[in-house]
């Protein structure tokens, strides 16, 4: 299982890579795609969309369950992930490479955690 | 095994088909190519068919305990009542003189399944469950509507939920609001407070729950909802526990339905029919889909309720299913079916209390009719999950319980035996799940290899889920 430092990560185990002060990637944790299972399926937002700080923003769907995938930030989305429509096992093979959505105009953050904090987060 | 496409040759027929007594006629737009049907003769039909029977599992099998599916024993009386002629042998068109038996089937089915509920009226057309949960919510829709209380959006659903409520409520056009549940497994009745308001459509709840525990706030719970201007909708999933013992009306429920396949006993798991009756409170009366049948003295009559949301389904539903739970109801009767209940809830009580020698529980008893297990810590200790315990029962002739559901429970096994399993078997079945917990500690790559005894070993349910082939395509 790996956390690369250079990320940040929420409580409901997405990560954020900011590519300048207002853009971001998002995507979900290697613990994430671990607990989920093999993806299926992935339903991701669309271009021009709004996301909320701690809301739902897209789902997936393992053969146990369909599960949310909740924003770490509150912006729009820039640009989708298109690939992982048709290649859901990105998300467990490369969970870190497989981002979701990149969101622009990024104007507020949910709580983050360092890598550190939420290796030991996800430990609990 | 071979499709019946695959089978046989060109030529090779049967003579089940009766020789046709109706003048032929031309279809104006005929039939360019020849209808695909297989070339079998009656010996190769039948044996085909016998060979696919022969390798599924039914409750007619062996023990069957899918939590929260209620896989009963489906007494075959029912069958013949569902088959007798003046049942069977009708046209949904009939003039309504010549089928007063079956309306007053259905009116009984109303009357004394409305009494075991605690509801004024009924519906059967919704086919199966979901269905029922799309027609009552539409039911708590038109209700509002009828109000002019526009404001009222919102569906409250607890995240131990069955995933048809939040699904049926977003088809029926309203939000769904999500509320935690205690670690008890009950509602938490401060989230639900503060959940609620003038925007408060209705709550659904199943109770007892999915968890298996019936929800001691109950009358608190749906207080708070009527208090709020909302209604309360009852998922009649878990009814098995507390049929003819206590009433979802009696709990403060407006509108509910039944899975008359489930509680009230019809062959079910294979796709249906099914029939998911829906009971309600006389205030949602008027908005019953309709016809429902009524009795004027004269006789009985299918009319049109007043503000009738219109039809769920052709004709009357699963007409057959509810002639299945009409027997059912009156071979068990008013002593019979608390009695079946109460078994259902002591064989999940002692078999949860077996199992706990070795596996852990979701939440402390007593429970209900069905109860969850948590394998998270034998998955950590020894790699083995609740999928290789479940593939491992296969190998002993056992159908698995539900598996990863509730989703709120890591690693979940989620076991229902029914009323209907005797002590016996309950103890052959909880050898087997003790002796697996061995197997996962002693040599758990056993586990993971199998089943090794059924007809197909483990399946791909990952490349199954991403490419799945829905569509038979013939071969040249």
């Amino acid at each position: 299982m790996t956390f690369p430092a250079e990320l940040k990560y929420s409580k409901d185990h997405e990560w954020v890579k900011l590519l300048d002060d207002a853009t971001a990637l998002v995507g979900i944790t290697d613990f994430a795609q671990s607990e989920l299972g093999d993806l299926v399926f992935i339903n991701l937002p669309q271009e021009g969309d709004g996301v909320t700080a701690d809301e739902p923003f897209c789902d997936v769907e393992s053969v146990k369950a369909v599960s949310d995938v909740v924003s770490p930030v509150t912006g729009v989305v820039e640009e989708v992930n298109t690939q992982l429509e048709d290649a859901p096992q990105k998300l467990n093979e490369d969970p870190y490479g497989a981002w979701i959505a990149k969101i622009k105009d990024v104007s507020a953050f949910g709580e983050l955690l360092n890598a550190q904090e939420y290796e030991a987060f996800t430990q609990k | 095994m071979k499709l019946i496409f695959e089978k046989g040759a060109p030529g090779q027929h049967l003579t089940l088909m009766p020789a046709c007594d109706v003048p032929e006629v031309n279809l104006s737009r005929p039939r360019t190519e020849p209808l695909e049907l297989p070339h079998v003769s009656e010996t190769e039909l039948t044996r085909h068919y016998t060979a696919l029977a022969k390798r599924v599992h039914g409750v007619n099998d062996g023990f069957y305990p899918l939590g929260s599916c209620t896989m009963k024993y489906n007494p075959k009386i029912n069958e013949d009542m569902a088959n007798l002629p003046g049942f069977a042998q009708i046209h949904p068109l009939q003039p309504e003189g010549t089928v007063q038996g079956c309306l007053e089937a259905l009116d009984a089915s109303a009357r004394l399944l409305g009494e075991i509920t605690g509801m004024d009226a009924m519906t059967f057309q919704p086919a199966a469950g979901a269905h029922g949960e799309f027609t009552g919510l539409l039911l708590i829709k038109a209700y509002h509507t009828h109000r002019n209380d526009a404001a009222r959006t919102k569906i409250i659903v607890p995240d131990s939920a069955h995933g048809t409520n939040p699904a049926s409520a977003v088809m029926a056009g309203f939000t769904v609001v999500n509320i935690p549940s205690g670690p008890d497994g009950c509602v938490d009745v401060e989230a639900l407070r503060s959940a609620v308001g003038p925007d408060t459509a209705g709550l659904m709840l199943t109770n007892p729950n999915t968890v298996g525990i019936f929800d001691k706030n109950i009358l608190e719970i749906t207080k708070t909802v009527h208090d709020a201007g909302g209604l309360c909708y009852y998922d009649g999933a878990n009814l098995n526990a507390v049929m003819g013992v206590v009433r979802p009306g009696d709990m403060g429920f407006d509108v509910i339905h039944l899975n008359l396949h489930k509680t009230f006993s019809t062959p079910h798991g294979g796709g249906g029919p099914g029939s998911g009756a829906v009971g309600c409170k006389k205030l949602l009366a008027p908005f019953l889909p309709g016809p429902v049948v009524a009795e004027d003295g004269t006789g009985y009559h299918l009319v049109q309720p007043e503000h009738s949301i219109g039809r769920m389904k052709n004709f009357y539903g699963n007409f057959a299913v509810i002639v299945r739970a009409l027997t059912y109801v009156l071979t068990l009767g008013r002593e019979g079916i608390p009695e079946a209940a109460k078994n259902a809830v002591l064989n999940a009580n002692y078999m949860m209390k077996r199992l706990s020698e070795k596996y852990a529980m979701a939440y402390a008893g007593p429970c209900m009719h069905e109860f969850v297990m948590c394998l998270q810590d034998l998955k950590d200790a020894t790699g083995c999950s609740a999928m290789d315990i479940a593939k491992g029962l296969l190998d002993h002739g056992i159908h698995p319980p539900t598996m990863y559901f509730p989703l709120i429970v890591h690693e979940a096994l989620m076991i229902e035996p029914t009323e209907t399993e005797s002590q016996d078997t309950m103890d052959a079945v909880c050898g087997v799940f003790l002796h697996l917990w061995d197997v996962a500690h002693n040599d758990p790559q056993a586990l993971h290899n199998a089943p090794t005894k059924t007809p197909v070993r483990r399946l791909d349910e990952v490349g199954a889920a991403r490419n799945p082939v829905l569509r038979y395509i013939p071969h040249d």
